[in-house]
């Protein structure tokens, strides 16, 4: 509040002194109609004002004087002289109490009576008093004109390109430390100084948010409903101009959200609802924008009126639309010549619909949401760009031109030859496949009629949301993320309709920012009428080329991929459950235990995200920094130099890529704790436990099963016997391998040393492989 | 009353620009084109901080574009610049501007920039009027 006050005394300071004139003016032509226009203006704004700053003398006072001014604009009442001397004294007595309320001494009201009476017709002339100068309280704040703002951030960007020219300069040759140094710190204090100017521009939302109490309490009066409202997120900051942009779309969405949304307190009681209607007004900063969130508890959307009215209206054929998607029939509120009230009202039957509203903020780089609750509500949330003059940008090229996109409206950036992307042409138009969603597309060369390059890795598919819906745009290259300055462009580059403004980046040549909306209307996107057909289809998925393959972050930082075929699933676990046991680390999961990977340092404390690859049997567990996406390998692999966790590298939107070698990971790491069908080992004749306790669990680590009796219908892979023939051997259809205790063997003898793991390990697999199987 | 006014050469013609039009003289560095808009309309350059409108002066006149054009009259048009090219800048001169004396059949575009004529050492020379050759302010100029 207490800045309004500032603004208000700042205001009305203003108006004064440029009033001034005027006043001397009208005494001496009094009848002069565009002088009176003036002052009427100037009394009625400090009564308007008056009356949510709570002033309550200063409204009594311009208050009369406005109704004697309308008198006089009406014809009904001459501008005498005494009427003049009256409304010009009561002018001053404004000037006065603004002064005294700035500097905060109190002001003798007992005047004020007196003055309004003489303004009474026939009354008496009032003496032109000279009250004894007020000390004008020191202001803290300056009013700044907007030219003046904008002088100073061309000059910031004169400077950020003179920065940049002299350190291109700079690097050409040899270069001091004390300069280099010199030259980081001008860079640094250039950075600052931005912001700072940015900033200049920027004002609280508070300055739209602070009008709406009163417009609420009035409008619903108006109506004969009550309302509360309850404002959140005043604080946050927005470009100034936008806020002016801002200003009249938010006051007719507010109106709307009253007259046609809040239902009459008897229809609420009906409804079961309080007799207050209750009305939110938000605004939150959420990334580069603003979201600016209106809600009502009222009746929200009836979509099927909207139906009926626009068929009935002749717009549009009904059949059509009740083809609609649900999203697209509420999106029909922003069709133009449409009042969902039957009844034209005072309020917000003027004319204006959600369509004006819609485009004043598209054209700000903003869009509207709607979410409609029938019955109980309807939320309403205008996000728009949190800075008309800065914008995050992506810089995207084609043949030779660079174009800015505004990073706000891309929804993902996609390679042509992803995986699940897939370009059909129907009836001559491009339509894109992403995943399961299908989308007009726009190729950005023949929209621009610039003549593309052809790239070897294939176009690049911005996926572009506008608030009709989304289009991919297909982009010879995606350049950059940049912050850019953007200014308005000349008419002559805004009558293509193709372009939102003009930047000049840090390298020094000119770039336009691409508008979004403005492409989709010059390609002739109709997102209204055949979206609903195509997009709320889901077909079947092309089976893509190449190996899908998951991308990650490792631990040490290298970005891998891993075939996405082995990934059972990426999870969540507590590093607790690591423990370096058994000569490797290994993790509980699930009550089991699992080998575990880990190329690199984890943070101990932390979550670890784990990769759960599986190769049908075996398990292993890959500890990685983060998940980053799907891609497809191309089919050139350069393989690794030696055998290890990499197979080979590839190349993946143009940067090396390693491949994560499951093989190998499997081969080093899985193996003890595999289920299914693993070779059973029947370890016959073990008598002293010997086997059962010593080989057991090394044949279990190698992936056998080791038992010591077959169950019904199993069947023995290979048997392990002692140094005795023994009977219990006989008669199994399996091969045999004996364990002899001496080192040497004697001719002829084809058991093995009971020690020599590795002459064990291979015996078993030769045995097996020789019966033809496990 | 006698009036600073720049004398170019444009396709080879010389005319007469009033020097209140005329922020500055330049030489045009690099353009950017700018795809789909009107056909005289260059693209756009850099002075310092500023980004320009370059405009095609001769095929904003009819004429063909000789496409070589470098030098170029900055003016400053309703928040906006532009830079026109010129063949080429030969002097800056007060002189009185003449009438359009009825009976000169001149060609659509001229005839909408023609202000007037300025004489030069006998010479006769076309003055015009730089906001009508700029697209999106040609409507507006009368």
């Amino acid at each position: 509040m207490d800045d309004l006050l500032q603004e208000f005394i700042a205001e009305t300071r203003e108006t004064l002194e440029a009033l001034s004139g005027e006043i001397v003016a009208w005494e001496s032509s009094p009848d002069d109609k565009s002088r009176l226009d003036a002052i009427f203006r100037f009394v009625h704004t400090v009564k308007g004002s008056c009356g949510f700053l709570d002033l309550p003398r200063l409204g009594r006072l311009s208050h009369a004087a406005e109704d004697v001014l309308a008198q006089a604009r009406s014809g009904d009442r001459f501008p005498d002289r005494a009427m003049v001397n009256a409304v010009l004294a009561i002018v001053d007595r404004i000037g006065e109490l603004v002064e005294a309320i700035d500097s905060g001494t109190s002001l003798d009201d007992s005047g004020d009576e007196l003055l309004i009476a003489a303004l009474a017709e026939g009354a008496e002339e009032v003496a032109q008093t000279n009250v004894p100068g007020i000390q004008r309280a020191a202001s803290r704040s300056v009013r700044l004109n907007v030219e003046l703002l904008d002088r100073m951030m061309s000059g910031m960007s004169d400077m950020v390109l003179a920065r940049n020219e002299l350190a291109r300069r700079l690097r050409q040759g040899e270069i001091e430390p004390a300069v280099e140094a010199a030259l980081e710190r001008l860079s640094l204090t250039v950075g600052e100084m931005r912001d700072t100017v940015t900033r200049t521009r920027m004002q609280k939302i508070d300055a739209l948010f602070s009008a709406l109490p009163r417009m609420v309490r009035d409008t619903a009066a108006g109506l004969g409903k009550s309302v509360s409202l309850h404002i959140d997120g005043a604080d946050v900051e927005l470009d100034r101009e936008m806020i002016e942009v801002m200003r009249d779309p938010l006051v007719h969405i507010i109106r709307n959200a009253i007259d046609h949304g809040i239902e009459g307190p008897a229809d609420r009681r009906q409804a079961g609802k309080r007799e207050n209607g209750r009305l939110i007004v938000s605004a939150r900063q959420s990334g580069n924008q603003i979201i600016i969130e209106i809600a009502d508890d009222g009746r929200g959307i009836d979509v099927e009126r909207l139906i009926k009215k626009l068929s009935a209206s002749g717009a549009r054929n009904e059949r059509d639309l009740r083809a609609l998607s649900e999203r697209q029939k509420l999106d029909l509120v922003f069709e133009p010549g449409l009042s969902s009230k039957d009844e034209v009202t005072d309020v917000s039957g003027r004319g204006v619909g959600m369509d004006v509203v819609k485009s004043s903020i598209e054209q700000i780089g903003g869009r509207v949401e709607l979410d409609n609750a029938p019955g109980k509500g309807l939320r309403l949330a205008i996000h728009v760009p949190l800075t008309l003059s800065i914008i995050s940008a992506i810089v995207v090229g084609v043949g030779k031109q660079r174009f800015a996109v505004s990073r706000q409206a891309i929804e993902e950036i996609v390679t042509e030859r992803g995986e699940a992307i897939r370009i059909d042409t129907i009836g001559g138009a491009q339509v894109v496949t992403v995943r399961d969603r299908r989308l007009p597309m726009i190729d950005l060369g023949s929209l621009l009629g610039v003549p593309r390059t052809q790239s070897e890795t294939g176009q690049m598919l911005a996926i572009v949301s506008v608030s009709d819906g989304s289009y991919a745009l297909s982009v010879d290259t995606v350049l950059d993320n940049e912050e850019l300055v953007i200014k308005p462009a000349s008419p002559a580059v805004m009558s293509t309709g193709l372009y939102a403004g003009q930047t000049l980046p840090d390298s020094g040549l000119p770039m336009l920012l691409l508008d979004c909306a403005g492409m989709a209307h010059a390609a002739h996107l109709d997102f209204t009428r055949n979206a609903g057909h195509a997009y709320d289809e889901v077909e079947a998925e092309e089976v893509a080329k190449g190996l899908p393959a998951l991308l990650f972050c490792d631990l040490d930082g290298v970005r891998r991929a891993v075939p996405l075929g082995i990934v059972d699933r990426v999870e969540q676990v507590d590093a607790q459950s690591v423990r370096h046991t058994g000569g490797q680390l290994r993790i509980a999961i699930e009550g089991r235990i699992l080998p575990l990977v880990a190329q690199g340092d984890y943070d101990e404390t932390k979550r670890l995200n784990v990769l759960r690859l599986k190769d049908g049997e075996s398990e292993v567990a890959y500890v990685i920094d983060e998940a980053m996406d799907i891609v497809v390998l191309p089919e050139e692999i350069v393989p690794a130099r030696a055998p290890g966790p990499v197979a080979g590298v590839v190349l993946l939107d143009g940067e090396q890529v390693e491949l994560l070698d499951a093989y190998w990971v499997f081969g080093e790491y899985a193996g003890n704790e595999g289920e299914g069908a693993q070779p059973i080992c029947l370890l016959a004749d073990d008598a002293d436990g010997w086997m059962t306790s010593f080989v057991r669990p090394l044949l279990e680590g190698a992936g056998y099963r080791v038992v010591t009796e077959l169950d019904t219908g199993e069947r023995a892979s290979v048997v392990l016997s002692g140094d005795a023939e023994v009977e219990a051997a006989k008669g199994l259809a399996a091969p045999l391998v004996r364990l002899r205790r001496r080192k040497t063997a004697k001719p002829g003898d084809d058991s093995i040393y009971r020690y020599d793991r590795a002459g064990l390990l291979s015996a078993l697999e030769d045995r097996i492989a020789a019966n033809g199987g496990r | 009353m006698a009036h600073l006014y720049l004398i170019a050469q444009i396709a080879g013609r010389a005319v007469a620009i009033d020097s209140n039009q005329v922020e500055s003289v330049v030489d045009i560095g690099e353009v950017t084109a700018i795809p789909r808009a009107a056909e005289h309309v260059r693209g756009l350059a850099a002075l310092r901080s500023r980004v320009v409108t370059v405009v095609d002066t001769q095929s904003a006149l009819g004429l063909e574009s000789s496409g070589e054009a470098r030098r170029a009259v900055i003016t400053h048009i309703d928040g906006h610049h532009y830079a026109l090219l010129v063949d080429a800048l030969e002097d800056v001169a007060p002189f009185d501007l003449l009438p359009l004396a009825g009976g000169f059949a001149l060609d659509s575009a001229w005839r909408n920039a023609g202000r007037g004529i300025v004489e030069r050492d006998g010479e006769p020379i076309l003055a015009i009027d730089l906001a009508s050759l700029v697209p999106g302010h040609a409507v507006a100029a009368e």
